[in-house]
């Protein structure tokens, strides 16, 4: 009897342990997620508070001037524009365009498998090296040494390519196949029902991965420094042959300032950039939740 | 019997129809090649990768040996002596890579298993886009951030004279953060594929959350925890903004992440921003160094998606 209870003593224990133990670990794991969130708050706290003083509609119209005080991002915006409107209309038939070869018209040979496996590798490339790639195919072989609108907004394609690539793949992937397939009894050739069924069945997922595509676009600086390499730029481009700066490396040139005033701007600057990028991606979340739940899919 | 303008028109509409039958035909071709050159852009893309950065290595290694500077460690090529020691640059990426990597996987995995295994649905939904938003902020911001904010909370830690203002540990913890939805995202995509049936069975013999998560369903999905940790790694490697902007400009060869270190990415940057003219020695470093990084972080992707396809279990 007194064996039996000392057992019966002893799983209680454990099992008390074991209760324990796994209490304690659910507060670990959700630790986790708390720190993520907090860092995230301290980031846009740090950035509000540092720049908020400084944004006005002066910041958003004037030049960098070399007082903190006097200095906007004009021609930084601009340039952002420039590069960004570019980067669509170069990347948008592209990437659409490689992603219906692929998904619709190549046979799953090894060849065609190979093609998928490099853009997958191309979106792995760091951007820095596309910045490589920009300054010498670019900047030195095509344009003869121009740190052009062009030259930025080429360098930029090729580095968003892969992942409006994927994005437009995965959009119409999910295009049930019985909507060709009728398509096809109907007679129409492989051109038609990618015209008329695929694309407008995929074009909201698409719209949404092109969204965010373009917004890493805007976000990105390393390539765009060793493109442009201009940092101090007060005037805004007037065609797509001029020189150019863009807010991620306006932003870069003032934090790099050892003067603590340049700091406040640089927060500024990130508040534009940041609501930017946040109310685009918002559009694309938008987009999605709001054609992905059809009845009859 | 059909008159003769009845045969006539009946021949009309055939016609039309070849014609049209025609032109849609023809009009596909046109697209078809259209769709074929577009493909053409994302090959030449990598072969004009390669070409790029293999022959101005190989101007630079036709000046420099390739032993002098995968093996040598100090790394001084803008001052005379020259020294094209790499290693120090190596280092300096590997440091901040690996504090990043550490911090990833822990509050990535901690993450994951959170909202896989324990969090409502509901919870889930709202708490997986605010993480997400993470990785939707440039780098040039949590460079700043870094600057800014983290290294004078930890020169408060540990002492103003022993945190210099640039530092590996305060880059790598903001990339870590950086990085963190991505291994999460991940992560999670392979826990949600173990099968309900074998968290059941655990539970069915007694088992605690705690011991189903750590002992069925990451064991379970250890491939895809490993290859997340793989793939953010690779990030961090090539990661520029935040190393150059909060880690510093000095070369060094060191394991004390609160020394200035130079990253491979910010020196490629450095040298950019720079009056170095092009077909210099100097201007052909950057390649050379851009050859290694690229070939390090390709290397990492493909091992990385090797375990993901290698390793994945097949559930029925």
């Amino acid at each position: 009897m007194n064996k039996q209870e000392s057992i019966i003593n002893k799983r209680q224990k454990l099992h008390a342990i074991r209760v324990l133990r796994d209490r304690i670990f659910v507060v670990g794991f959700a630790l986790a997620v708390v720190v993520g969130i907090l860092g995230l708050a301290a980031l846009l706290f740090d950035v509000l508070i540092d720049g908020l003083p400084f944004l006005n509609i002066n910041f958003l119209s004037s030049y960098a001037s070399r007082k903190a005080e006097n200095s906007g991002i004009l021609a930084p915006l601009a340039g952002t524009i420039w590069i960004v409107g570019m980067t669509a209309l170069l990347t948008i038939p592209i990437g659409v365009g490689t992603a219906i070869y692929l998904e619709e018209f190549a046979s799953k040979n090894r060849f065609n498998r190979l093609i998928e496996l490099n853009i997958a590798n191309l979106a792995g490339v760091p951007s820095v090296i596309y910045g490589l790639l920009g300054l010498a195919v670019f900047v030195q072989f095509l344009f003869n040494g121009s740190r052009s609108v062009t030259a930025g907004a080429l360098t930029m394609t090729l580095l968003i390519l892969p992942i409006v690539v994927i994005a437009s793949q995965e959009a119409m992937k999910a295009v049930p196949s019985s909507y060709r397939d009728a398509a096809y009894a109907m007679g129409a050739n492989r051109w038609q029902v990618v015209k008329a069924v695929v694309l407008p069945q995929a074009l909201p997922g698409m719209m949404s991965g092109i969204i965010l595509a373009l917004s890493r676009a805007i976000g990105e600086s390393a390539p765009i420094l060793i493109i442009s390499s201009l940092v101090w730029v007060t005037f805004i481009p007037t065609s797509p042959d001029s020189k150019f700066t863009v807010l991620p490396l306006q932003i870069f040139t003032w934090v790099s300032q050892p003067q603590h005033s340049f700091r406040g701007i640089a927060a500024a600057a990130i508040i534009v950039l940041l609501i930017v990028l946040l109310s685009m991606n918002g559009i694309a979340i938008w987009i999605r939740s709001k054609y992905q739940s059809r009845p009859d899919q | 019997m059909a008159t003769t303008s009845e045969i006539q028109s009946n021949r009309d509409l055939f016609e039309r129809v070849a014609r049209r039958r025609r032109r849609q035909h023809a009009e596909q071709t046109v697209f078809t090649w259209l769709l074929r050159a577009a493909v053409l852009i994302s090959i030449l893309t990598t072969v004009g990768i390669v070409i790029i950065l293999v022959s101005q290595s190989v101007g630079f290694f036709a000046e420099v040996s390739p032993w002098e500077f995968l093996t040598g460690t100090e790394w001084a090529p803008l001052f005379s002596p020259q020294k094209f020691g790499v290693l120090s640059l190596v280092g300096g990426t590997l440091l901040v890579a690996v504090i990043a990597g550490l911090v990833s996987l822990t509050l990535g995995l901690g993450s994951a298993i959170f909202l896989s295994e324990y969090a409502p649905e509901r919870l889930r939904r709202v708490l997986k886009p605010i993480l997400e938003v993470l990785a939707g902020i440039p780098t040039v911001v949590y460079g700043y951030f870094a600057l800014t904010f983290v290294t004078p909370i930890l020169q408060n830690i540990f002492g103003h004279d022993q945190v210099i203002v640039f530092n590996a540990l305060s880059a790598g913890l903001v990339m870590g953060l950086m990085i963190m939805p991505m291994v999460s995202t991940l992560s999670e995509d392979a826990m949600v594929a173990v099968p309900r049936s074998l968290r059941d069975a655990a539970y069915a013999l007694g088992a605690t959350r705690f011991e189903v998560s750590t002992k069925v369903v990451i064991p379970a999905a250890l491939s895809g925890i490993v290859a997340s940790f793989i793939l953010g790694v690779s990030r961090a490697i090539g990661e520029t903004m935040i190393v150059k902007i909060a880690a510093g400009a000095t070369p060094n060869l060191t394991l004390n992440p609160l020394e200035s270190i130079q990253a491979m990415t910010a020196y490629i940057v450095q040298v950019s921003l720079g009056e170095t003219p092009q077909g210099s020695l100097e201007y052909k470093t950057i390649f050379a160094v851009g050859l290694l990084l690229f070939v390090m972080t390709l290397a990492m992707n493909i091992v990385g998606r090797w375990v993901i396809s290698r390793f994945r279990q097949q559930y029925e």
